[in-house]
């Protein structure tokens, strides 16, 4: 693909531990994913998923190889991407609706307007707290919400900049399933909405399969890509649609793929 | 906020009121005399008919202590901040700074007097010096506690290192360092006293020297009184102030004040 958004291309990552070798996490990793694609990343565990996106945002540097985001070397910090983890990480000092503006203090343009246009942006938070389903529930101190609750707002501090590539690492790894699912459907919305380049980490291959448009398959450390996968399904997608025969297949393909990777790890 | 029971309320002036009838029944019961142990209400008496003449030296106890306690809390928080946000001095600091604060405070005060003479200056300088090291340890602790998820995720917005520490680092570690103020202020009259009864003629401790010298228990007695004192009003006031400034971090807390 010519026209991807991020691309990895034959990336190595070490992680150095101390003395000795380190880790050989990522080894000859590529990826490409297109402008406003929702992509997901499963594998067996540790093989290296979140280091893409560590990779990708710029927190890391590939030892060898080259990723680019946006056309353009990543040199240091994207600046532009909003993130998300299994852990909400909301600030226990701010209400939710200030947590969810910090962005706005950091990333320019807003930085410099945040005083002048505070009014506005509260206004924009609370919209997006309507979408995520978290309305009424601005004023909140972060332990005062529950652990869904918690991963919505985490959710829109992510998005509240109107950032043009979303990275979460299992955002939804510690929720109920009923829950979970829930926001499968919040961030699907909020996707079709927005259109971000989205870079899902996920264990969970219902999750993958519902949520992305392509699945990126790695193997076991030290991770490459093995496969991806197109996910043909039409949107927006619905739960039912996760028990349809097509939907099932994909999944065990998928479970198949990884098995046979961690086998031929563990051989 | 919700109120406590009247008991909670009431439950350390019952304590300390319980520990005066014990002591002072004791000492009678047992004629233990004066010049070993005075009884609380001869104390008391001591404080109130000398109250003129104990006045100055309480003042300069305090002040002494106060100027000695924010001085530290500064130096402290400084030397916090940079330990705690950099692991390279972190690790050059550390080692300097245990041994430093191993040294018994007393011993240095004869060379805080050879440097500045006796009186306020050394006292000044020793509770000073004797409030660092908790501060210090507490605000690094405070900044090394900031999750490294979170870290990333302002890093992937641009964040600078300022950003992260003021918006992060630093109000992460403020219930560290209510909690250290409240080791640092009582820390601090320690230091104030060791100074005074080895180089000062004003202050409690001055004080305390002279009357045990004169074998005036009592007054002795009153001295610590007083220094308990203003020890337990001073610890009150940062505890409170630490509620109020964050009462987020204590949520589940019972026990605050």
């Amino acid at each position: 693909m010519t026209g991807a958004f991020v691309r990895l291309e034959d990336v190595d990552l070490i992680y150095e531990a101390g003395e000795g070798e380190g880790t050989l996490a990522l080894q000859q990793a590529s990826l490409a994913i297109g402008k406003g694609e929702f992509a997901a990343i499963v594998g067996p565990s540790g093989c290296g998923k979140s280091t893409i996106l560590k990779l990708v945002s710029g927190l890391l540097k590939p030892v060898k190889g080259r990723v680019e985001v946006a056309g353009s070397a990543v040199s240091g910090p994207v600046k532009m991407a909003g993130m998300a983890f299994q852990n909400p990480t909301l600030l226990p000092w701010l209400r939710a609706i200030d947590n969810v503006l910090v962005p706005l203090k950091i990333v320019p343009p807003y930085r410099e307007q945040f005083r002048q246009k505070r009014a506005e942006y509260e206004a924009r938070a609370r919209a997006l707290f309507k979408v995520v389903g978290l309305a009424g529930f601005e004023e909140r101190h972060p332990w005062q919400l529950s652990g869904g609750m918690q991963q919505r707002a985490s959710l829109c501090r992510a998005l509240i900049h109107e950032p043009q590539m979303l990275l979460l690492d299992e955002p939804f790894g510690a929720l109920d399933a009923f829950t979970r699912e829930d926001l499968w459907a919040t961030l699907q919305d909020v996707w079709m909405m927005r259109r971000p380049t989205v870079i899902l980490v996920t264990h969970d291959l219902r999750e993958a399969a519902y949520l992305a448009d392509r699945i990126f398959v790695m193997s076991a450390r030290p991770g490459r890509v093995l496969a991806a996968h197109e996910v043909p399904f039409p949107r927006p997608r619905t739960l039912d649609m996760t028990f349809h025969q097509d939907f099932v297949d994909l999944n065990h393909a998928l479970r198949k793929e990884i098995s046979e990777a961690r086998d031929e790890a563990l051989a | 906020m919700r109120r406590k029971p009247l008991l909670r309320r009431l439950a350390p002036w019952l304590v300390i009121a319980g520990l005066f009838i014990v002591w002072e029944g004791a000492c009678r019961a047992l004629k233990v005399p004066e010049f070993v142990l005075p009884v609380p209400s001869q104390i008391f008496g001591v404080l109130v008919s000398r109250w003129d003449a104990l006045l100055p030296h309480a003042t300069q106890t305090l002040l002494t202590t106060v100027a000695g306690f924010v001085g530290g809390v500064i130096v402290g928080t400084l030397i916090g901040i940079a330990i705690g946000s950099s692991r390279i001095v972190y690790e050059a600091m550390y080692p300097l700074l245990v041994g430093f604060y191993s040294i018994p405070k007393v011993a240095i005060v004869p060379i805080l007097v050879i440097w500045f003479g006796s009186g306020t200056i050394p006292a000044v300088i020793t509770s000073l010096v004797i409030c660092i090291f908790p501060v210090t340890v507490n605000v690094a602790t405070g900044l090394a506690t900031t999750e490294p998820e979170l870290e990333d995720v302002l890093r992937a917005l641009g964040a600078s290192k300022s950003d992260i520490l003021w918006g992060v680092g630093i109000p992460r570690s403020m219930p560290y360092l209510f909690a250290s103020l409240k080791i640092a202020v009582t820390v601090a009259f320690v230091g104030t006293v060791i100074s005074e009864t080895v180089a000062a003629n004003r202050g409690i401790g001055n004080m305390m020297m002279i009357a045990s010298s004169n074998i005036d228990v009592p007054l002795v007695f009153a001295g610590l009184f007083l220094l308990a004192f203003m020890g337990i009003a001073l610890y009150a006031s940062f505890a409170f102030l630490e509620h109020r400034m964050t009462g987020w971090a204590m949520r589940k807390n019972e026990f605050s004040v």
